[in-house]
């Protein structure tokens, strides 16, 4: 599927940043990193389903209209409403959940770094949750591959971690009720690939760069 | 909307305003004259707060001004985003989530809709049985034993601190009061003003000459000069005022005490538990003053006694 680049914001997609703006009362912190509306690739711990509409809300205006988030396909593409959602409102690149391990999940696993590769040729910034799925918020699971292949093939685009707090106060996994905790998105400094850094250590420092702006 | 024209409570409002346009006025002052870079800083302070202070009384001069509905509303506001900032800073766990929706979206509109009902008796136990049974039945329900007791108790204290006391102000508004018909607003206005005044001047009484502190460990701000020179000055203005109250000058005078010693005890309860939770504030939507509860820390626990001292000696 072909989707135009996010050069502007949908009115549904405003209309539902300014709710979930509301409900969790977002505080936005940028500790070294100037919110600037430059090409980047966001990435956070991933409690909730708000996660990708509160990151997305917590952007300033020119760099919201740049951002894609990165989803499941198998859980967007359900019905009718996410359909529409993650297409038209959202311009999410879709991708397929991959089973590792096995020889047809390495072409999937392709797949899914040509689409965000895509993505990133249109000029688009991309909001990824590398935890792959939503966790308790106790800990950070371990971080799937995709955003150090993202880090080789673009090493020109910032890799900006960023924290959400109380996001699974707000809406747990397995809710559909909100309750209107106070959060916070907290953006820290861009990583980079270091020349010749395994995949193991780099993953685990992109980790470790989100949990450090947990706030205590 | 109809807005009042009771004229005591326009002069009430323009007193506000009178004081407001001298606190901006000192504060320029101040801001010209300041040299030292902490002082510099405490005038910024001082400035923001005062700033805040004309968004805040304009909200509320207006919603009062409105009649009963706008006052409603605006207090059932006040004790969503307090309660807000008060769970926020509590631990709770995933099972709370629901006993949390609950109380947010049942229990706090529903004791301002009891209030807009003028059902009185309803109104004051909603809170203290049927939220404090329902609290605790639905997080055993839930499942999650682990710190039962006091997820409960926390969730329910939240309960009755933001939304049980703080609804006591607007429920002067449905007080029966001879000879008094009409002019309810007024008391909510002197409790209002005189609650927070009482803030300012243990404020500007403590940064002038406060020197011994009431209680270090809680509040450093806190001292007995500020806490003396706040309750006097208070209790005076509000003595000034009793031609908008059925009371009696002494009578008025009792009543500013009352609330200024529980506006007090509010302001260093909350204070105690901002120590325990390790923060300052409990939120930053007030420049200068912090979160809502910040600034109605006193009103909580002001509302509740003031309202049923009138309540006991002057509403038969």
């Amino acid at each position: 599927m072909k989707h135009e680049p996010a050069s502007n914001i949908h009115p549904v997609a405003a209309l539902i940043a300014g709710l979930a703006r509301l409900i969790s009362g977002v505080h936005a912190r940028w500790l070294d990193c100037e919110p600037g509306s430059r090409q980047r690739i966001y990435f956070a711990n991933h409690t909730s389903h708000l996660d990708a509409v509160v990151l997305w809300a917590s952007l300033p205006a020119e760099a919201r209209a740049l951002a894609r988030p990165v989803a499941a396909r198998d859980y967007w593409e359900k019905t009718a409403l996410r359909r529409y959602l993650a297409g038209r409102v959202f311009h999410a690149v879709l991708i397929n959940r991959n089973p590792q391990g096995s020889e047809r999940s390495l072409a999937a696993a392709q797949a899914v770094m040509e689409q965000m590769v895509a993505a990133l040729a249109d000029r688009s910034s991309l909001i990824v949750f590398p935890e792959g799925t939503r966790g308790s918020g106790e800990d950070l699971a371990e971080f799937k591959s995709g955003i150090y292949h993202l880090a080789q093939k673009r090493p020109d685009v910032e890799l900006v971690p960023a924290y959400l707090e109380h996001l699974n106060r707000i809406l747990p996994k397995g809710e559909v009720l909100p309750v209107p905790v106070l959060s916070s998105a907290t953006f820290g400094p861009p990583l980079r690939l270091e020349p010749g850094e395994p995949k193991r250590a780099f993953l685990e420092r992109a980790r470790e760069a989100v949990r450090r702006l947990r706030p205590s | 909307m109809t807005l009042r024209m009771d004229p005591q409570l326009m002069w009430l409002f323009e007193g506000v305003l009178a004081i407001l346009a001298l606190s901006s006025l000192i504060g320029l002052v101040l801001k010209l004259r300041v040299r030292s870079d902490t002082g510099r800083a405490t005038v910024a302070n001082l400035n923001a707060r005062i700033r805040a202070w004309w968004v805040m009384s304009a909200v509320f001069a207006l919603t009062v001004a409105s009649g009963g509905l706008g006052s409603l509303v605006l207090f059932g506001l006040i004790s969503l985003l307090a309660l807000r900032e008060y769970i926020t800073l509590t631990p709770t766990r995933r099972g709370d989530h629901r006993t949390l929706f609950w109380s947010f979206f049942v229990f706090t509109p529903l004791q301002y809709v009891l209030l807009g009902m003028r059902w009185y008796g309803m109104f004051t136990i909603l809170i203290p049985v049927y939220a404090f049974l329902f609290v605790p039945t639905r997080i055993a329900l839930a499942g999650d034993t682990e710190h039962f007791l006091e997820r409960a108790a926390k969730t329910h204290w939240g309960l009755m601190v933001c939304v049980y006391c703080v609804s006591h102000a607007p429920a002067l508004l449905i007080l029966e009061i001879p000879d008094y018909e009409g002019r309810n607003a007024n008391l909510l206005m002197f409790l209002i003003v005189v609650d927070q005044l009482s803030d300012v001047f243990q404020y500007v009484w403590g940064k002038l000459l406060g020197r011994h502190k009431i209680a270090p460990s809680v509040s450093p701000n806190k001292t007995v000069e500020g806490f003396v020179g706040g309750v006097l000055t208070a209790t005076l203005i509000g003595t000034g005022l009793w031609w908008a109250t059925p009371f009696s000058p002494h009578e008025a005078a009792g009543m500013s005490l009352a609330i200024t010693l529980m506006g007090f005890f509010g302001g260093l309860v909350m204070s105690a538990i901002k120590r325990d939770r390790g923060v300052k504030d409990f939120g930053t939507v007030i420049e200068g003053h912090g979160g809502i509860l910040d600034r109605i820390d006193s009103v909580c626990f002001a509302a509740p006694v003031f309202f049923h001292l009138t309540r006991y000696f002057f509403s038969p």
